[in-house]
């Protein structure tokens, strides 16, 4: 009886994530829906810079590390380099997608680009050592906010899924969680959706993940878990916020 | 020999296009040939200009700067460019729009109502062929074929009907 | 057939159906054309949301393997740099046009050379080179992209076409029947495993110290047979010559008028004119700097060239600038004033 397996999609590389790290959850998630959709051979990710800026070597499939923000940009090209063949993921947090990257993002979405992207939400920049992000909470103590995220002086958090939701363009942006086993099979079913759409060809298909960072949170593992709960939901609730295609079938 | 012309004007009067017509016309005469436009906001309303380069030998440096022939359409064009006429050069002026006389003398000088008589000949816009085909006529070059054919590549093929009506704006000039 | 149409028609010719851009004067038409063409032969144009967003589509699509292309002026190539720096990283090639401008800053859209530094250094952070190829006609904007895309694949790096406003914007009579040499193939690019191969990995991060050092190592030797085979270079009346003036694109234009009018005036003088900026052509200057007395750099910079030719010549001859900036343009008289003077300071028979 097999009682664990690692997805095909995933190389035999040890992840070289902090204990704790939700990171190699969503790995795995993702995964394990290129293996269930059969499209590991024609499946093309870009990597960002942040903590999963090795993505590439943890992916079976061919892989692309792109410069700081700009994966939607590389995956657009990948895309439209071969539109029919190509399925295309790009793989960011939130210091990459949301702030030095945010251009690239909104303009992908604006375009309905054909693409997934996998949004890592966990409300600090981890690779440098915990600075404050563009997803950091008011109040959040990070590095280069010692007393706390002041609103007044720095501004406020973006909630990215809402924002995109205002434009004409994305088929699909939902914000799912990964800190339950309840909320890793419905985060699981929304990225499946996501590579869904693009195989089905409706468009740019963005799945933010809530995470956690024990390590730069300063929090035990478990703690960290919690706190999504209990200050990450609250500012940003868990939902799908755009979904055209199944809007239009309600019509 | 090389002939260097200097086309200008206010953008809109077809400064580039006539230039453009006389590099072409050059080319269908088996010439080397350049042409440069002025760009940028000189484009956006206020004047516009073109050099064009039709020798025997190849094209060294396509920028005018003392042209062989000037053509002003407008007088801040003549007041810019009157003092760079090479000596014995030609200047060709539209004498509607251009109120004073070329002060050089050691150049020939043309005046030719072009607005007004494109405006009378129900064509508004070819003063600049009006001009052209003065030209053409001075410069002892106006030959059927290559005019018509150096026509063909400048008018927009979508716009065969123009042909003519840029001809027949390029005789009324020769016949000034 | 403008400068910057023929760029775009001559990329078509090689084989590149992707085109992403950002519209910048004055090279807007090579994005203008592709506009209109690409849709029509199946290719793609996408004008991305800026000069940043245009360099990573284009990362993207070498990293599939086909060839592609950007285009842009100053400004615009200042905010490439970084892309240029991964496309360089990554070994990808690529090819990139710079219509120059007047600059620093927003500089003005009048032409320019002032980028030659940028260009032939290095466009961005790190170690790396870029071929650079500057085009002097209508007809070799057009010749140089199909040969850019080919040493571009050939040697899985960036080809660069500098030219400048005037190239762009003029018109000259133009052979489009160009032969294109067919593309090498490319075991490395991420077209999917297709499940029957490993991953490949298009990358340009090496945390190990050693090994980033080896693949400069190995790209550098690289560089080393790209300077060895591949200069291009044109000679203008250099076998008499006393004084040789060093001047591309536009510049060598206008130095061919006052170089044919000073050898009127019983001046020997004469040009060569580099077509590849780099790999610069040292042979041909070194050559020249046994027989002639004097050099002049004409530019359109305030003196950037000059150091190569100098370095070229190992200071054997003295070399002076004649140039204007800001995309002001030298005449041919001032260059011919230029010639006289040195002609006059060599003290010889003129």
């Amino acid at each position: 009886m097999v009682v664990f397996d690692k997805p095909h999609a995933l190389t035999d590389a040890p992840l070289h994530y902090c204990p704790g790290c939700t990171h190699g959850i969503v790995h795995r998630l993702v995964a394990e829906v290129i293996d269930e959709l059969g499209i590991e051979g024609q499946t093309i990710g870009v990597a960002p810079v942040g903590c999963s800026v090795m993505a590439y070597n943890y992916f079976n499939c061919d892989m692309i590390e792109a410069a700081h923000g700009r994966a939607p940009a590389v995956a657009t090209g990948v895309k439209r380099a071969n539109p029919k063949e190509n399925i295309v993921f790009t793989y960011q947090g939130d210091g990459d997608l949301a702030s030095i990257g945010m251009a690239e993002t909104v303009h992908a979405a604006a375009r309905n680009e054909n693409i997934t992207i996998i949004f890592i939400n966990n409300a600090i920049y981890g690779m440098t050592g915990g600075q404050m992000a563009p997803t950091s909470l008011p109040g959040q103590v990070t590095q280069t906010s010692p007393y706390g995220r002041d609103v007044n002086h720095c501004g406020y958090p973006i909630r990215v899924c809402e924002l995109l939701s205002e434009l004409e363009g994305p088929e699909y942006l939902a914000r799912v969680t990964v800190n339950s086993v309840k909320n890793i099979k419905a985060a699981k079913a929304a990225i499946k959706k996501a590579f869904q759409n693009q195989i089905d060809g409706k468009g740019f298909s963005l799945v933010e993940v809530l995470s956690s960072c024990p390590t730069n949170w300063g929090m035990t593992p478990q703690k960290a878990l919690k706190w999504i709960d209990e200050a990450m939901i609250p500012y940003y609730p868990l939902g799908v916020y755009k979904d055209r295609s199944a809007k239009e079938e309600a019509k | 020999m090389t002939r260097q012309f200097l086309f200008s004007g206010f953008g809109g009067q077809g400064i580039l296009f006539a230039g453009k017509f006389v590099a072409y016309k050059g080319l269908m005469d088996g010439k080397n040939v350049s042409w440069l436009p002025s760009y940028g906001p000189e484009m956006r309303g206020g004047t516009a200009s073109c050099g064009v380069i039709v020798g025997d030998e190849t094209v060294g440096s396509p920028i005018v700067s003392t042209p062989d022939v000037l053509v002003a359409m407008n007088l801040p064009s003549l007041d810019k460019y009157e003092s760079t006429v090479a000596p014995g050069g030609i200047i060709f002026v539209d004498s509607t729009l251009v109120s004073r006389p070329v002060n050089r003398t050691d150049v020939t000088v043309y005046a030719i109502p072009a607005t007004q008589m494109a405006s009378d000949n129900g064509t508004p816009t070819l003063a600049n062929m009006i001009l052209v085909g003065k030209i053409l006529k001075v410069l002892n070059d106006f030959e059927d074929d290559s005019v018509r054919a150096a026509l063909g590549k400048v008018v927009s093929a979508k716009r065969a009907d123009m042909l003519e009506v840029n001809l027949n704006a390029m005789k009324l000039g020769a016949d000034y | 057939m403008k400068g910057n149409e023929a760029i775009a028609e001559a990329a078509i010719i090689a084989g590149c159906r992707h085109y992403f851009g950002y519209p910048i004067t004055p090279q807007t038409e090579i994005a203008a054309y592709m506009a209109k063409r690409m849709p029509k032969i199946g290719g793609t144009f996408l004008q991305a949301e800026s000069e940043i967003a245009a360099i990573n589509m284009v990362y993207g699509v070498a990293s599939t393997g086909l060839r592609v292309m950007t285009s842009s002026s100053s400004p615009g190539i200042s905010l490439k740099g970084e892309g240029l720096s991964y496309l360089a990283g990554a070994d990808l090639p690529a090819l990139v046009v710079n219509v120059q401008r007047g600059g620093p800053g927003l500089g003005g859209i009048q032409p320019s050379q002032s980028d030659y530094f940028q260009a032939t250094r290095s466009g961005g952070h790190g170690d790396f080179r870029m071929i650079v190829l500057a085009p002097s006609s209508v007809q070799e904007m057009a010749e140089l992209t199909v040969k850019g895309f080919e040493l571009a694949d050939q040697y899985r790096m960036t080809a660069m076409i500098l030219a400048d406003g005037t190239m762009g914007q003029m018109m000259e009579p133009v052979a489009l029947d160009l032969d294109v040499k067919p593309m090498p193939e490319k075991q490395w690019a991420t077209t999917g495993t297709k499940m029957n191969r490993p991953h490949n990995i298009v990358n340009s991060l090496f945390l190990d110290p050693a090994a980033l050092e080896q693949t400069n190592f190995e790209r550098f030797e690289r560089y080393k047979f790209i300077e060895e085979n591949e200069t291009m270079y044109e000679e203008y009346l250099t076998d008499d010559a006393e004084i040789v003036i060093a001047a591309f694109g536009i510049a060598a234009r206008v130095s061919k008028n006052a170089i044919d009018e000073a050898r009127k005036q019983g001046i020997k003088v004469g040009m060569i004119r580099p077509i590849t900026l780099w790999p610069f052509p040292v042979a041909p200057f070194r050559k020249a700097a046994d027989k002639a007395k004097a050099f002049i750099s004409v530019e359109l910079s305030m003196g950037q060239m000059i150091e190569d030719v100098r370095l070229a010549i190992d200071c054997k001859a003295p070399v002076t600038l004649c140039n204007r900036v800001g995309g002001m343009i030298p005449s041919p008289e001032q260059v011919l004033e230029s010639i006289r003077q040195t002609a006059a300071s060599l003290g010889g028979a003129n």
